[in-house]
């Protein structure tokens, strides 16, 4: 079913802010195996010019895909999310996300398209912190598999 | 930022130190739990054959981030990446046996820029097959 092309260029309310703590980037951090030292050690992040650590490039989009995901799960635009699978995703950063950071996202449905039956959508996050200086921007494109034939 | 790569070291072609990366089904959760992704394709087999996968297949964001370690790991500044991008387009299959899956990373100079700055092409692949494409990203240099 061809999704309402009226919900492009459609803007999302601002989320509420994820404060970005220390601990929370170490996790990340370890979880993709990189011991670099400006993600823990808040010296080594100082020697580099940063007020505290910070997060590596992909952290951004645990932020941003709490956003996206309210999108793309609006009743109302009808993406079938259950067959929804991730196709392509892009950063341009401001600055790294650091700890202390009180971030928040507002959400744009920047294009909806259907190519051989399967629905695209592409949502672009803006991420800003508590000043609302721009952080960070995520382009997320999903791609809902077309329903099998019964 | 800084970087300890100077812009005027390198030229297009220039090749970053390629990297392999191993992952295993403890990976995928100890991944899940850390970025909040807990879709049950990465770590259900049950789940993940019922909707078409040969098996558990990797977070793309976990396959997006090891790719990038081998741009971070070559500027020795994180925040040297001003923009990065991919396509998912293969899965990263990870049988649930005493190897797991690798996922093997090589990248080099595909452009000058402006600024200082320098566009780097990705090659990622696990088990011979190209699983980003379309993996680029954008650095500062010094």
């Amino acid at each position: 079913m061809a999704l309402d092309q009226s919900f492009v260029g459609r803007t999302y309310p601002p989320t509420s802010s994820y404060e970005v703590g220390r601990e929370k980037i170490r996790e990340f951090a370890e979880a993709v195996g990189d011991g670099h030292p400006v993600y823990i050690d808040p010296e080594a992040a100082k020697a580099l010019g940063y007020p505290d650590v910070i997060a590596p490039p992909t952290f951004a989009f645990a932020i941003s895909f709490r956003a996206a995901a309210a999108v793309v799960q609006d009743p109302q635009l009808g993406l079938d999310y259950d067959r929804v699978v991730h196709r392509e995703q892009r950063f341009a950063y401001a600055r790294p996300v650091r700890a202390g950071d009180r971030l928040s996202v507002v959400s744009t449905i920047e294009s909806i398209k259907t190519l051989a039956g399967n629905d695209v959508v592409e949502i672009r996050g803006d991420v800003s912190d508590e000043a609302g200086e721009h952080v960070v921007t995520a382009w997320t494109k999903l791609v809902a598999r077309a329903a099998e034939e019964a | 930022m800084t970087s300890k790569i100077a812009f005027a070291d390198v030229e297009v072609g220039t090749e970053l130190p390629a990297r392999s990366f191993p992952v295993d089904r403890a990976t995928l959760v100890r991944y899940a739990g850390a970025s909040g992704d807990f879709n049950p394709i990465h770590w259900n087999e049950k789940f993940a054959v019922a909707v078409g996968l040969p098996d558990v297949i990797a977070h793309g964001m976990f396959t997006m981030a090891e790719a990038v370690r081998v741009v971070t790991d070559w500027t020795g500044d994180p925040g040297a990446v001003v923009e990065y991008g991919v396509r998912f387009t293969k899965p990263v299959v990870v049988p649930n046996d005493d190897k797991g899956a690798v996922i093997e990373v090589s990248g080099k100079v595909a452009a000058l820029l402006d600024d200082n700055r320098v566009r780097v092409d990705l090659t990622v692949t696990s088990a011979d097959e190209k699983v980003l494409t379309m993996s680029r990203a954008v650095v500062q240099l010094g």
